[in-house]
């Protein structure tokens, strides 16, 4: 039987054990989130600190292993993979680092960060794969002679192509790019952005795209994932969930970023309150304690995720709002 | 411009030494923030922005980064005029902290983890004000509740750890106006906090800066925070002024093919799925930032600017008249 999606994750949960010798509470990362990709997809996964974002990227490109529930990769279970299965599988999947200049080692040339990962999985003959690292290096529209070159002499949008080029010279087919612009300035910002959504098109990559900025996110998506404290909130193809939030907490998160137009100042809806400590999430809905529209039985259970409109998921109970 | 500014920076130059050269990080900036004004600084990395502020603190690495012409005149609480390049020592000290409040990016490093927020806030009252150590401490809890900050008795008990990034920032600023500033200097407030803690102290710092009529000057990056907060706006670019005016004419009008290529650069929402759909790239400012120790001749934004002409090379442009309080620095100011 052929399998429908790509990537298949089901109640994956992360705990995080206390760090001070054991004692303290367990850190719930991320409980019972499923989704699923389909090949040549893009899907954003949106959400502030503690939300658990990047820990499920980690988990799918498996560079963590999750608590519970499943990551199925091109039809096959990844939770229970050997170490030479895995090992074939991280040349499947690659990741993009939000921060250019922690992610490239600084003894290293370009040259040699863009080959390491052929020579891991032995691919290819030595002129093979510095063959393959000159193209990927052209992909990203870097002059050839980088390749020689080290990571500091490069500013911080370069250093990020050259973060994404090395993510290319696998040929994945997964893409895990976490925050990958966010360290980066507005007017390179867009570069990066253009560049991503254009090698995602051209190479049919399937991606993650894990972003706290929701206008990045917008441009890059097929459908977009907000996640709070560790749980999907509401998921829907991103046209419709930019045009018609479901969610409260989606609705607040748009409403508090800051416009550029002065013309397009409406009052905005200031969220009161902290974001709770994923050690100690809040009963029921974990948005509850902030949430505008909150009411008793919000406290109650777990709301599910449930489908309104086609594709269109929300993890709210209040029906009866707008 | 209204009124008597508070702070008033005339040609302004801060250089830094790096090995035997010296580098103009900032150069020859003139910018005035008068009594209940908001006047945002923006800039992308090395456009100067923080060497900006850091230069009105006295705050420069000693040694290492110095003004090397220009004046800052800031009107203190007494209404004397006190000229900020030319005093240092325990002169400054006296004005920094006093009639300057400055709140930083991130809250952790301008706490001090070893004492508790009521012992921190209370500590520039007892210097400044010569209050006594209960009464800087019962004025520290004051100013703890000023700032939102729900049980504020308990929370002066508490030391900075115990507080999350939102309450840390909301501690920052009620230090920064412990003594009552008629100067707030906020540089990069809300870079640190997530989205919807950004909207709340944002709020805060308008509600506060209308509420004690103070002058302030915002350090941001983020146009959308400068169109939220700020009257006016400062644009940099490489160490220069390169536009200046009030936010809702430099944004619907800019007059500077920088200014325009940020403005058409920064994602908004809802634009985005159109473009996509549309199959169309999102606009961007080719190239990259130059850097400071090998700026171009001319304009420095010339090697971007697609209205670029062989007189931008050659030397570099004037701060033009644009009317109405605007200012470009860009020759094609009238055309583009």
């Amino acid at each position: 039987m052929s399998h429908k999606f790509f990537l298949e994750v089901s109640e994956l949960g992360k705990d995080f054990a206390p760090v001070a010798f054991g004692r303290g509470p367990v850190v719930r990362a991320v409980q019972n989130v499923s989704f699923n990709i389909r090949r040549g997809e893009v899907v954003g996964l949106v959400g502030e600190s503690g939300s658990g974002k990047t820990t499920i990227g980690r988990m799918v490109a498996q560079l963590i292993e999750p608590t519970s529930g499943s990551i199925r990769f091109d039809g096959v279970e990844t939770t229970s993979l050997t170490r030479r299965e895995l090992r074939r599988m991280h040349a499947r999947v690659q990741y993009i680092f939000q921060d250019p200049f922690a992610s490239l080692s600084p003894r290293m040339t370009i040259g040699e960060i863009l080959v390491e990962g052929l020579d891991i999985q032995r691919i290819g003959s030595k002129s093979e794969r510095v063959a393959k690292a000159a193209q990927a290096l052209a992909s990203v529209d870097l002059p050839p002679d980088a390749i020689s070159r080290y990571p500091h002499e490069f500013s911080g949008g370069q250093r990020q192509r050259i973060g994404i080029a090395r993510a290319l010279t696998l040929a994945p087919e997964l893409i895990v790019a976490d925050e990958p612009v966010s360290a980066l300035d507005v007017s390179i910002q867009a570069q990066i952005v253009n560049l991503l959504r254009d090698l995602q098109m051209r190479l049919g990559l399937t991606m993650l795209f894990i972003a706290h900025d929701l206008a990045v996110v917008e441009y890059v998506a097929d459908t977009v994932i907000v996640l709070y404290l560790g749980r999907i909130m509401e998921m829907a193809p991103s046209r419709e969930l930019y045009a018609s939030p479901q969610h409260p907490y989606t609705r607040a998160l748009l409403s508090a970023v800051p416009s550029p137009d002065p013309s397009r100042h409406t009052a905005r809806q200031i969220l009161k309150g902290d974001i709770p400590s994923p050690a100690n999430p809040p009963s029921g809905c974990v948005f509850r304690t902030r949430c505008p529209v909150a009411i008793e039985a919000c406290a109650g259970a777990v709301p599910a995720l449930r489908e309104g409109a086609k594709g269109h998921f929300k993890a709210c109970i209040r029906d009866d709002l707008d | 411009m209204s009124a008597e500014p508070i702070l008033d920076i005339s040609g302004l130059t801060t250089v830094f030494r790096i090995g035997d050269r010296e580098i103009a990080a900032v150069r020859d900036l003139s910018l005035s923030v008068a009594t209940g004004e908001t006047v945002a600084l923006v800039g992308e990395s090395g456009s100067g922005k923080s060497v900006t502020s850091l230069s009105i603190m006295g705050l420069l690495p000693r040694g290492i980064g110095r003004i090397a012409a220009g004046t800052l005149r800031l009107r203190r609480k007494s209404g004397e005029t006190v000229e900020l390049q030319n005093i240092g020592g325990e002169a400054l000290r006296r004005v920094r902290g006093n009639d300057i409040g400055m709140v930083f990016q991130e809250p952790l490093t301008s706490l001090n983890p070893v004492y508790t927020i009521g012992e921190q806030i209370a500590e520039p009252i007892r210097i400044h004000l010569g209050k006594s150590h209960r009464e800087a401490l019962s004025d520290a809890i004051e100013r703890l509740e000023d700032v939102g900050i729900p049980d504020p008795s308990r929370r002066a008990g508490q030391y900075p750890h115990e507080l999350s990034g939102g309450m840390r920032q909301r501690a920052t600023i009620a230090m920064a106006l412990a003594c009552n500033p008629t100067l707030l200097i906020a540089d990069e407030p809300t870079t640190a906090l997530d989205v919807t803690i950004q909207a709340q102290i944002l709020d805060l710092l308008g509600r506060l800066q209308k509420e004690r009529g103070m002058g302030m000057l915002f350090v941001t990056h983020n146009l959308g925070v400068v169109a939220e907060i700020a009257d006016r706006v400062v644009v940099m670019y490489a160490g220069s002024v390169v536009e200046i005016g009030s936010v809702a004419r430099v944004f619907s009008r800019p007059r500077h093919p920088y200014t325009q290529g940020l403005m058409r650069s920064v994602p908004r929402l809802g634009t985005a799925t159109l473009l996509k759909e549309a199959g169309t790239p999102l606009p961007t400012i080719a190239g990259s930032v130059p850097s400071l120790m090998n700026l171009p001749q001319g304009c420095p934004f010339a090697p971007r600017c697609p209205h670029r002409l062989e007189a931008c090379e050659q030397a570099y442009p004037p701060l033009a008249d644009a009317g109405e309080d605007q200012f470009s620095r860009c020759i094609r100011w009238q055309e583009i």
